[in-house]
């Protein structure tokens, strides 16, 4: 018998339930219980970057927004830096941007939103440029094991066609369920998202 | 805030020392997958239409998956690690008090430091302080159920609370969740980001719980199961379980800049 590596293994996931608000957004929940409180707005009046709104909603199989769901989003800053030791590029790192935001959907509608920047397009190991995008993580009541997938911008066409994440999506079509759409409302920028869980337009899930 | 509770005392003992000295830079190790519930589990209700069918794309760790956010004391309130008294009014929470600690730790046995914990429970009614929690059980009054703490330098962590009850929901006619405590951690990189539950040792509920069947491994479900602690219970106080928790194995080394509150 060979030596025994001895690693431990990861703890099993657990869905989050229908009620991940009450330790995660306990305003959410209906009460106000911790002086500091994370939130879906990532800037401060100091961040550098341009402003800008993202909005979506998450689809079960049958295209019924996902009420009780909890998306986290982390990004670069607007210098394409994440503001973490483990990213040694060149970008500025700005104090005024975490980079990390958690909204839960809204219990009527199912809309998610958060108020956050830009992000920069950053280099991968290979030294190639990789468009900007947003890493969105998703949990809620029946999904065992967070979901990991990002969000594209549609007006960085040239940057997505050259990305080298979203070519390894092996279908062509499949690479549009990450893009968000830009558009103008009322002097803001939003982008607008849809996370299908199932169905012909599924999502483009991450094994990360 | 109440006069009657004794303050919280650290039950750490026994934290050992990290197994495996720092490997080489960037990325974490493999998810093993057969240790996680499957994303579609028919007898988990709620999964049917929640579970992609397309296969994950897989990916290479990149900056994007490595890095994670950064947490330190200045996001946290004195009261935060303690259930017994962050939403006190005017006396203790109904139940049994308990102190749940452990450590969290990677896949090579280092502990995980300066990490954000955040838990969620039920009162000991088994009823959620959450407006679209409708079980007949009473909301406590002094009790809100949800807390958060960062781990040390070893990673250790602890909190105090009240043992949560069980509570029926619409799975199945009569299905009944086991007494938990839902946990969020972070780690150091967004790739190890993970949520589970901590289960009580002897519950009777466990092996019928529809949603910790989706485990299909018996050895993975076990590690859910926090054993009765009694070297760290406190004397005529609180009785204490001990649940440590694994993430990926990271191949990076610790950043020594890190240090909580930046």
């Amino acid at each position: 018998m060979p030596q025994q590596l001895n690693y431990l293994k990861e703890t099993a996931s657990q869905t989050a339930g229908p009620y991940v608000h009450i330790g995660l957004i306990p305003a959410m929940a209906g009460f106000d219980i911790f002086e500091k409180n994370f939130s879906n707005v990532l800037t401060t009046p100091d961040t550098e970057g341009e402003r800008i709104t993202l909005e979506g909603k998450v689809l079960d199989g049958t295209g019924t927004p996902l009420r009780d769901v909890l998306l986290e989003i982390w990004q670069a800053n607007a210098s394409g830096r994440y503001n973490h030791p483990a990213d040694r590029s060149a970008g500025a790192l700005n104090d005024e941007f975490r980079g990390w935001g958690r909204a839960g959907s809204d219990f009527e509608s199912g809309l998610v939103t958060f108020e956050t920047i830009k992000p920069g397009a950053i280099t991968d190991k290979a030294g190639r440029k990789c468009a900007p995008h947003i890493n969105v993580w998703i949990v809620a009541r029946g999904i065992n094991i967070g979901l990991n997938t990002r969000l594209y911008f549609s007006d960085e066409e040239a940057a997505n066609a050259a990305d080298p994440v979203l070519n390894l999506i092996e279908q062509p079509s499949r690479r549009s369920t990450l893009v968000a759409r830009r558009s103008e409302r009322g002097g803001k920028v939003v982008y607008s998202f849809t996370i299908n869980l199932q169905g012909p337009e599924e999502t483009v899930f991450f094994d990360v | 805030m109440n006069a009657q509770a004794p303050a919280l005392r650290d039950p750490r003992l026994n934290r050992p020392e990290p197994l495996a000295p720092p490997l080489g830079d960037g990325g974490f190790f493999q998810r093993d997958r057969s240790i996680h519930p499957p994303a579609h589990a028919p007898g988990y209700k709620s999964s049917v239409l929640r579970s992609p069918r397309q296969s994950l794309l897989s990916l290479e760790g990149s900056v994007s998956e490595i890095t994670g956010p950064v947490f330190g004391h200045n996001d946290l309130g004195p009261l935060d690690n303690d259930l017994i008294r962050n939403y006190a009014k005017d006396g203790d929470p109904v139940g049994e008090r308990i102190i749940v600690h452990g450590r969290v730790l990677d896949e090579t046995g280092r502990g995980v430091p300066n990490t954000l914990v955040e838990f969620w429970q039920a009162n000991a009614g088994g009823r959620y302080r959450h407006k679209k929690d409708t079980y007949l059980a009473p909301i406590d009054p002094n009790f809100g159920g949800c807390g958060r703490a960062l781990t040390d330098d070893t990673g250790y962590y602890y909190f105090r609370t009240v043992k949560p009850g069980p509570y029926p929901w619409r799975n199945y006619v009569n299905s009944w969740r086991p007494a938990h405590i839902h946990f969020s951690v972070f780690g150091s990189g967004f790739a190890q980001r993970l949520i589970t539950q901590m289960y009580f040792e002897g519950d009777p509920l466990i092996p019928i719980c529809p949603i910790l069947t989706t485990i299909p491994d018996k050895d993975a479900l076990d590690r859910l199961v926090a054993p009765l602690d009694l070297n760290a219970s406190a004397p005529f106080d609180s009785l204490a379980y001990r649940f440590d928790i694994v993430l990926r194995g990271q191949r990076s080394t610790y950043f020594e800049n890190r240090t909580a509150g930046n």
